[in-house]
């Protein structure tokens, strides 16, 4: 039985009961216990299902290495799979379910796997499941699929109802882990008046010190460990934080941390996680080291534990997962469990010391206590299904011939320890292969480098493969200073506190299989990787057929993949394999150590940015009018645009048509605001404007506008717009809505890189102006009554601009047209739009001014045959495909994609050129269709000579119009063209000039 | 060549697994080659494979430097579909889509090739419209796609948000023979099939220069000292542009960090692969239960397959917003891998300035899809002189300006 313990519990506060429920069970823990130790005390070792024989599982770990305990913790808009009990608080009200099993924990389906596991060895489905062909599909992987996946999935619907954010921090020296290395480390650093950030995963400092013993400055550690925090609290300088995981080390000293602010108090005020992203000078990894199973057969039976997690359970929960347990080691560090659990009036009935030599002083006092300890032996098997009842012992130097069996209720291993080196390797630390101690350790002189090629990542403590308490303190306080060093403070000649050193211990032993030759069937019970239920059978299986590079083992057996990300398995699993292919550990090498260092919530990923702040919306200061009016809107760019404005009962189609009429009639409005504004001024404004235009840009004469083309460098049209010239250095270029910041920041470029010496700045000024169109036959008179500005045509001639007073409002007025209408876009300054449009309205009332959307603009634009960026270009398209050679500047000696628009592809008379089409029967062209020729290509593909590229009913022409690039189009006018549509019949078009609406411009000009 | 079968299996368990041998045997490189093809990823294996299946060319060697599959093979989020717009993409991912059908049963060797459909989804009017344009020339390309309304689209993926206050969902383009693959298992598989025909596949051996003599390959250096061939074939991904310098020519790629992320697994709650490129993410659910998450290329150069985290925090904003629920699941791991990018973005599949040389690369984001069609479309390049299915992705498409540009549909291309 596990059960709670009349002493110890040095976390809990046993006055105080929580109730929390386990699959429906309602249990008690107390304050300060983990799930995973509450469930303990409720008796409940089992607590779930592994990933593929569905094997029944408990608890083996006390913290963020458990493979095992996962549950799906919460419910509703708060439920979250795969939470490990062991880093789980407990909370009043907790709800928790084991995972992975049908219908129930106890009895489950899938453990029939179990009893086909020799039939489904590592890789097995690489060799199966090929026949017949479509059952993959509809048969094997839905089965594969539904049988895999551990955990729940949230409810398709949820919606999370917590939230996340994040927190941004600089500091000197980034101390991750708060054991006593890192708090020596974060002293020694911190002393020198360094920015110090100490981060700590648990909600306890001190780490396995007080669990594990030893002395201080003569006192115990847990009084070092106080006054420690204490002189760090005391620091200005000094950040301390618990519940905050180091998760990720990246390039140039940017650390992720992951805080857990309300996991142990759900629906608290504020976040739930923060995520920090801290610049740091330094790192110090203070990490800590995770102990190692030992692979026997059924070391994965509930029950059987790391010795060192017993002790934890004992020392700070107060609960046994036993009355009687069997130890076994290859070390003697595992002897400190068995006293411990004597300690704690436990019965400890063997210790199996797998070493023939035995152990040192602990063994010799364990001994003294009373325990039975054999040496050179192991177990041989495990025994119990869904809990241990017992061991067969065998030596360790044969194949597995039982020599004795004994009953106990728990078993705790040790296989040795590996320093936690994940976050020292995220970013490139190499390590070295300690054989004496069976470990990887960081390698100092191939740390991880910054930009100037020092090192700013350095382990210190377990985390370095120190152990005894002095070589840690000195080893963290040497890190501590020299990372203040490194950051430019200068430490004090404070050494490290004395502490007790390990006493005589003797040498760990490899065992990286119990017993040593044990035979295939033991082998193939072996655990290595628990959930993911990877045997020593498996990783030996992979070696012989190939897959002999770790990284080859590890997907072929998928070893160190499951949510622990191997930190119980892989060391075990490497050895495995170096056994089998005959080379040292080393050479084998690791796989690579990746982030985060335990899984962290896509919420705290995400952060603010949700819902409404995922991308803020850029609003025009008419934003909330066309919203009032119900405009049907859609997003372009950042912003949102009135696609058109329905009445009540008017669909989408029949509002576009009756605005294009409207305008074309009387007066349209259209809010230009969101076309985007860059000011070019500079001495050096005209030859910039020269380059990045096709047209002349430089001889544009103040008062007047000029519809601009700008290539990429490619020579593909990338955006158009009207240039206006505003004084002798000053141009206003207009881009589309979707290409502001993107030529911006193609002038940058060229100004940053190329251009550097010539004096230009550049400027957005999009949002300063509101900016709006008053388009149509009464679109003077409108303006002109609004009073202010002589707005005639002598006064303001077609493609000029001016500036005044209309109504009262500064404006600035430019007589342009995209609709061919009469037409001005007038400019005011953003904090007046709201007010001017207003104006506007009241002012167009007589006219039925009509408010227009982007559909009807299209529509007016492509019945006058002007070009749409993005509708006849897709950045294949070249201005001269389009007609626009009118546009480019002959006599200029260059200009941004000049050289790329002479390149042989560019010349060649093949290319396809814009032309209007126009169904025979008055249809609409279906979008995007092709015009096909005869045959198929050597690709077997329908041969095409054409396609269509925007495509409307035109209200004004009563027919469907449509523009399209079509081989050798504008040489075939009147040549009929079969268009496919989607349902394989065909419409006909007949090629005609893209301009339907005022071809020579009469009623733009007059 | 032992099959494998069910039935194999049963009789292996009899005597615990004892039987099996190496699925490819790792020998030392002979003196002399016909063909050495650098890099043993999937597009070099495959291209080995169809120069023996194909061309009866089995005097082959492929030389890996790390372990075979390791690279952008072993790394990326296996996502296959051949819905490209231009003509010349279409032709080769589409060919590569119908190898991958029958993959499984010509290598014998399960890749678990799963055409569960892959929806590209369209937020804007804009994306409506274009990929309106690609249904239509998918259609003529012989690719089975189809525009579909945002009702489908919750049908297909139930945990979607259709009206994320950001970019609704107005349709998508749905290709139902598009999917996934398991990525390691193609290279193993070809791998393994290579090594069946008595090639050479060399691993922990890295080509350092390419030996050439009047303009001519003769053969390679390696970390494993020189060896002769007669045609060479640089198929090597992120260093592309390292190699080709090695053979004496520079290649208008640039080589980049893309990432990739998966999530703790968890029961099945998504069949099909889905592409938001409106905000940069897509996503798709592993058979053991993870998402598979990936989004943009980061934006500067670098060779050492990790990426920053800034991308990932992108993605999984993007995917948040798309897939609401995810808010509530773990990144269980992210990783990089170098992608190699042309001018654009689509591959360089051509002979080069050096005769005897040919390169294969540019794959960039999104050439696990085409990993049996480039290779056989390389294999008949190389042992032929010219394909059909090459012919438009040569190396000087450049300089004359005749780009194949699929940006144009959509933002991102995997
Ligand atoms: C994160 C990520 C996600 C992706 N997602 C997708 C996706 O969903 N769908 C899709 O279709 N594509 C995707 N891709 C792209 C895809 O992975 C690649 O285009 C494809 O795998 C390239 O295959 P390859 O065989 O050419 O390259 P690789 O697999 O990279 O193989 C090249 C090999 O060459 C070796 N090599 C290099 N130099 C030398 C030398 N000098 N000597 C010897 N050997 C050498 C390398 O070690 C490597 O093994 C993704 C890529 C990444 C990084």
């Amino acid at each position: 039985m596990s059960t709670r313990l009349a002493t110890g519990g040095r976390l809990l506060d046993k006055g105080r009961q929580v109730s929390f429920t386990f699959n429906g069970k309602r249990m008690t823990g107390c304050a300060g216990d983990t799930l995973a130790s509450a469930l303990l005390a409720n008796d409940q070792v089992m607590m779930g299902r592994s990933f593929k024989y569905h094997r029944p599982r408990g608890v083996v770990a006390s913290g963020a290495e458990e493979p095992n305990a996962l549950v799906g913790l919460g419910t509703g808009a708060r439920f979250e799979p795969n939470q490990r009990a062991t880093t789980t608080e407990l909370f009043e009200g907790l709800s928790a379910a084991s995972q992975n099993h049908w219908p129930s924990l106890d009895y489950d389906i899938g453990a029939v796997n179990q009893a086909f596991a020799r039939f489904l060895p590592a890789g097995f489905y690489y060799k199966m499941f090929m026949f017949p062909r479509v059952f993959w599909k509809h048969v094997y992987e839905p089965f594969i699929r539904q049988s895999a996946g551990l955990g729940k999935a949230p409810d398709a619907e949820t919606r999370d109802a917590d939230t996340y954010e994040h927190f941004h921090a600089y500091t000197d020296v980034l101390v991750i882990g708060g054991g006593i290395a890192g708090l020596q480390a974060a002293l020694a650093a911190g002393r020198s008046g360094a920015r110090v950030l100490v981060m700590e995963q648990t909600p306890h400092w001190g780490g396995r010190a007080p669990v594990d013993g030893g002395e201080v400055d003569g006192k115990p550690a847990e009084a070092f460990i106080d006054a420690a925090v204490a002189e760090l609290e005391a620091m200005d300088n000094v950040t301390l934080r618990l519940r905050c995981m180091g998760a990720g080390v990246y390039d140039h000293g940017y650390v992720l941390g992951y805080e857990r602010l309300s996991d142990h108090a759900p629906g608290a005020d504020g976040p739930r996680h923060r995520l920090w992203r801290v610049r740091a000078g330094q790192v110090i990894t203070a990490t800590g080291a995770i102990e190692r199973p030992l692979s026997f057969a059924g070391n994965d039976v509930p029950g059987v534990m790391l010795a060192s997690a017993l002790r934890d359970y004992v020392v700070n929960w107060g609960v046994s997962a036993g009355d009687r347990t069997v130890v076994v080691t290859n070390n003697d560090d595992a002897y400190r469990t068995a006293l411990v659990l004597l300690d704690a009036g436990l019965n400890v009935p063997l210790i199996l010391d797998a070493r023939a030599g035995g152990g040192g002083a602990l063994a010799d006092e364990a001994r003294a206590r009373g325990i039975r300890v054999e040496t050179g032996k192991g177990i041989a098997k495990v025994k119990g299904r869904a809990r241990v009842t017992g061991v067969a012992i065998c030596a360790q130097a044969g194949e597995g011939a039982v020599l004795e069996e004994v009953p106990c209720d728990a078993v705790a291993m040790s296989g040795g320890w590996s320093p936690v080196v994940h976050l020292w390797s995220h970013c490139g630390g190499k390590l070295n292969w300690d054989d004496a101690l069976a470990m990887f350790r960081p390698d100092a002189g191939r740390a991880p480098t910054g930009h100037d090629g020092a090192p700013f990542v350095a382990a210190c403590g377990a985390a370095n493969g120190e152990f005894g308490l002095n070589a840690i303190l000195k080893d963290a306080n040497t890190a501590g200073q020299t990372a203040a060093r490194a950051t430019g403070h200068k430490p004090g000649r404070k050494g490290a506190p004395k502490a007790s050193d390990a006493g005589d211990e003797a040498p760990l032993e490899q065992v990286w299989l119990m017993p040593q030759g044990a035979n295939i069937k033991l082998r193939m019970k072996a655990w290595l990787d628990y959930q993911n239920d990877v045997k020593v059978s498996d990783v030996q299986l992979a070696a012989r057929e190939g897959y002999e590079s770790v990284e080859h083992t590890k997907r072929y057996t998928t070893l160190g993949m499951a949510t622990d990300q191997g930190k119980l398995s892989n060391i075990n699993g490497l050895a495995v394999l170096s056994n089998v292919l005959g080379q040292p550990i080393p050479q084998a090498g690791t796989t690579t150590f990746r982030p985060p260092y335990t899984p962290i919530s896509m919420g705290a990923i995400a952060g603010e940015a949700r819902g409404a702040l995922f991308q803020p919306i850029r609003r025009t200061t008419v934003h909330d009018w066309h919203e009032a009016q119900n405009a049907y809107m859609e997003p372009v760019g950042h912003w949102r645009r009135p696609y058109c404005f329905p009445k009540a009962g008017e669909s989408h189609e029949d509002a576009v048509q009756r605005e294009v009429r409207a305008t074309r009639d009387s007066l349209g409005l259209l809010d230009a605001s969101t076309l985007g504004k860059l000011i070019v001024k500079g001495p050096d404004a005209g030859r910039f404007m020269d380059m990045m235009y096709t047209n002349m840009m430089s001889n544009l004469a103040v008062g007047k506008c000029r519809y601009g083309l700008m290539c990429s460098e490619n020579g593909f049209l990338m955006d158009d717009g009207v240039v206006a010239r505003l004084s002798d250095d000053t141009w206003l270029c207009h881009t589309t809505t979707g290409g502001a910041e993107r030529v911006h920041a193609h002038m940058e470029e060229f100004l940053q890189t190329e251009w550097w010496d010539w004096q230009i700045f550049v400027a957005n000024v999009t949002e300063q102006y509101a900016q709006f169109g008053v388009v149509g036959p009464n679109s003077r008179k409108v303006l002109e009554k609004l009073g202010g500005v002589d707005l005639s045509k002598e006064a303001l001639a077609f493609m000029q601009w001016t500036e005044g007073t209309l109504a009262g409002i500064e404006s600035r007025i430019f007589r342009i047209s995209f609709s061919g209408e009469l037409s001005y876009e007038v400019a005011v300054p953003a904090s007046m739009g709201r007010a001017f449009w207003n104006k506007l309205l009241e002012a167009g009332k007589e006219f039925g001014v009509t408010p227009y959307g982007t559909e009807a603009l299209h529509i007016m634009r492509a019945e006058k045959g002007f070009i749409m960026i993005g509708d006849e270009t897709d950045g294949t398209v070249i201005p001269q495909d389009l007609g626009l050679n009118w546009a480019i500047s002959k006599k200029k000696e260059d200009y941004i994609g000049k050289r790329a628009q002479a390149r042989s592809y560019m010349t060649n008379p093949e290319r396809w050129k814009l032309v209007g089409l126009e169904t025979v029967d008055g249809s609409v062209l279906p979008d995007g269709a092709y015009a096909v020729g005869e045959g198929v290509n050597a690709n077997g593909q329908r041969v095409v000579q054409g396609r269509v590229t925007s495509t409307y009913h035109s209200p004004t022409l009563e027919r469907g119009i449509a523009m399209g690039l079509v081989l050798h189009g504008p040489d075939r006018m009147g040549e009929v063209l079969d268009f496919p549509r989607l349902d394989g019949s065909i419409v006909q078009a007949k090629i005609v000039d893209h301009v339907w609406f005022d071809k020579d411009g009469e009623k733009q000009n007059v | 060549m032992r099959r494998y079968s069910a039935f194999a299996i049963a009789r292996e368990a009899a005597r615990y697994h004892s039987g099996w041998g190496k699925a490819w045997s790792s020998p030392e490189p002979k003196k002399k080659y016909d063909v050495i093809i650098v890099g043993a990823g999937g597009h070099g294996l495959a291209t080995a494979f169809y120069l023996g299946r194909n061309f009866g060319i089995t005097n082959v060697a492929v030389i890996e430097k790390g372990w075979l599959g390791g690279g952008n093979t072993g790394r990326n989020t296996t996502i296959i579909r051949s819905n490209y717009l231009q003509d010349p993409s279409a032709a080769i991912y589409e060919k590569s889509r119908s190898l991958y059908e029958t993959m499984s049963q010509d290598l014998n060797y399960n890749v678990m090739f799963s055409p569960r459909g892959v929806m590209m989804l369209a937020q804007t009017q804009a994306e409506v419209r274009g990929y309106l344009r690609t249904a239509q020339a998918n259609a003529l390309q012989g690719v089975s796609t189809r525009f579909i309304q945002p009702a489908e689209v919750k049908k297909l993926v139930p945990i979607i948000n259709l009206d994320g206050p950001r970019y609704p969902v107005l349709g998508a383009l749905w290709q139902d023979r598009a999917g996934t693959a398991r990525h390691d298992a193609v290279a193993w598989g070809y791998a393994r099939a290579c090594s069946d025909m008595g090639m050479d596949i060399i691993q922990q051996c890295e080509v350092t220069a390419v030996r050439r003599e009047g303009g001519r390959v003769v053969g390679v250096d390696t970390t494993k000292g020189a060896i002769d061939c007669d045609k060479l074939g640089i198929v090597v991904a992120g260093n592309s542009g390292v190699m080709a310098e090695r053979a004496g020519f520079r290649l208008p790629i640039e080589s980049v960090a893309l990432q990739a992320l998966v999530s703790e697994p968890i029961k099945p709650c998504m069949d099909v692969v889905v592409m938001a490129n409106t905000v940069h993410g897509y996503m798709s659910q592993s058979d053991k239960g993870e998402m598979v998450i990936g989004g943009g290329a980061d934006g500067f150069n670098n060779y050492t397959q990790r990426g920053s985290f800034h991308h990932i925090e992108e993605t999984v904003r993007a995917l948040v917003e798309t897939f609401p629920m995810v808010s509530r699941l773990k990144m269980l791991r992210q990783w990089g891998g170098i992608v190699d990018m042309t001018g654009d973005r689509s591959p360089i599949l051509s002979k080069t300035p050096v005769e005897g040389v040919f390169i294969n690369g540019g794959w960039g984001t999104g050439g696990f899809k085409a990993t049996p069609g480039s290779g056989w479309a390389m294999a008949e390049l190389m042992a032929k002189g010219h394909s059909p299915l090459t012919d438009e992705f040569s190396m000087w498409r450049f300089k004359e300006g005749k780009f194949i540009d699929e940006s144009v549909a959509a933002g991102v291309a995997h």
